[in-house]
């Protein structure tokens, strides 16, 4: 890419970033306030975890873009782009966080579990002191999942309107010039790699040496 | 599992419960500190009915000791012996202060332990740590299930020493579940038989070694087997 082009379309790719980034962020928040505490009851009633997971599991087997077709015509949703883009990301985002948050609790050893019940933790603090910390690493791994998956799909979130990196790509493809299809391209790949490494790090910070 | 079972526990003392495994030994256990609630009957402490008691408040009243998986692996030695304070809205100080006299009651230098995490320890080390817990928020009834079950010999004796000596100054009312007929006689001051859910002999340990009870006597000859055998080897 010469300088030239970046010149011209440094700015963008810097503005197409952030709001890829932002929509990212707000879709993997939204999906983790709903998808961890799904986790958690899950492990409370079990007998829900199969069907709740294959609706997550339905959920991500949705072509992406149309997901986003799908959620254009309802109301509120559809008025804005940026919504669309974000409900569309977070049902992607749900099933690694649920799953994981899931099974990382399920997986604790039962002895620990029993030796907190034991010891009189209250309900609550079992959940914060013991559950929870051990599953962290876990968790971490099912957001960090999430997160890459989402900033890929978010590429797709431009052919509602909705902005980000896809805006350069599809615009590339329209007027078949390469080198924007890899200014919307490469960054995306980087946001990727640096929200994977990023997660990497808290998911090895949080693991539990086995005694 | 269990079935008629009648037993009054002496304040101050130690009553081991021996039986084969499947005997309902920790079940009879997991009744006092209603881990397990009874279909029928119930479980008296100092008077009450323990299904009458908040539960949370009752099991922090009681220590509990498990074999060696007990230890919280995401937490120190310091703050897993403190974790019932920690429950209870205690202070840090105080927590601290705590910890550190219970690592030095159960023979470890908080100096050197009180930061390191379980997987930093031995086994003995670890149930070390599992009795300063159980010891923490001085409950009047320990709950041993096969505290010792999981280590080798010399540190089971290493620990049974420690056990008995911080029992003669602490005066707990435990209930200490093995199948382990030697630390039975070494710790009890009672031993209660199970079989099948019931209770077939409930003895002192001197009693334990004379009595003509066909299953007692199976117990006896279960253990040290090896003797007779040693003995014949010298003989020769």
């Amino acid at each position: 890419m010469s300088t030239g082009f970046l010149a011209q379309y440094g700015g963008e790719i810097g503005t197409l970033t952030l709001e890829h980034v932002w929509l990212t962020a707000w879709a993997m928040l939204i999906a983790a306030a709903i998808a961890i505490p799904v986790g958690i009851w899950l492990t409370r009633s079990p007998r829900w975890a199969k069907p709740v997971i294959a609706i997550a599991n339905i959920l991500q087997t949705i072509p992406s873009l149309a997901m986003f077709g799908f959620l254009l015509p309802l109301p509120w949703l559809g008025e804005r782009a940026a919504r669309i883009a974000i409900a569309a990301l977070t049902a992607y985002a749900l099933l690694p966080i649920v799953r994981n948050t899931y099974a990382g609790i399920r997986g604790i050893d039962p002895a620990i579990l029993e030796v907190a019940r034991a010891l009189g933790l209250t309900g609550r603090q079992r959940l914060l002191k013991v559950e929870l910390p051990l599953a962290a690493s876990f968790i971490f791994a099912g957001l960090r999942t999430a997160t890459v998956t989402c900033v890929g799909i978010a590429t797709i979130a431009a052919a509602v309107g909705a902005g980000g990196l896809g805006e350069l790509i599809f615009r590339g493809v329209a007027s078949v010039d390469n080198r924007l299809v890899l200014a919307g391209a490469i960054p995306a790949a980087l946001l990727a790699l640096a929200a994977d490494s990023a997660l990497g790090l808290l998911e090895r910070w949080f693991k539990v040496p086995a005694p | 599992m269990l079935h008629d079972i009648a037993l009054a526990l002496e304040e101050g003392t130690t009553t081991a419960i021996l039986g084969r495994s499947g005997s309902g030994k920790s079940t009879l256990l997991r009744t006092v500190n209603r881990m397990i609630e009874p279909k029928s009957g119930e479980v008296l402490v100092e008077g009450k009915s323990v299904s009458s008691c908040d539960v949370i408040a009752l099991r922090r009243g009681m220590g509990y000791v498990i074999q060696e998986t007990g230890l919280f692996p995401h937490f120190t030695v310091e703050r897993n012996a403190g974790l019932v304070l920690e429950a209870e809205g205690r202070p840090r100080e105080e927590r601290a202060k705590r910890s550190r006299a219970l690592l030095t009651a159960v023979g470890l230098d908080p100096d050197d332990f009180a930061r390191r995490f379980p997987h930093q320890l031995s086994g003995g080390q670890r149930q070390r740590v599992g009795l300063a817990r159980a010891l923490a928020a001085e409950p009047a009834i320990l709950l041993m299930d096969e505290p010792f079950g999981a280590l080798d010999p010399l540190t089971r004796a290493e620990m049974q020493d420690m056990l008995r000596g911080l029992l003669v100054g602490l005066k707990k009312t435990v209930l200490l579940v093995t199948h382990d007929l030697d630390e039975a006689l070494y710790l009890g001051d009672r031993i209660v038989l199970l079989d099948e859910g019931r209770v077939i002999a409930d003895l002192t340990p001197a009693e334990f070694m004379q009595s003509q009870q066909a299953e007692v006597e199976a117990y006896r000859r279960a253990f040290h087997r090896g003797e007779s055998n040693g003995a014949k080897e010298v003989g020769r």
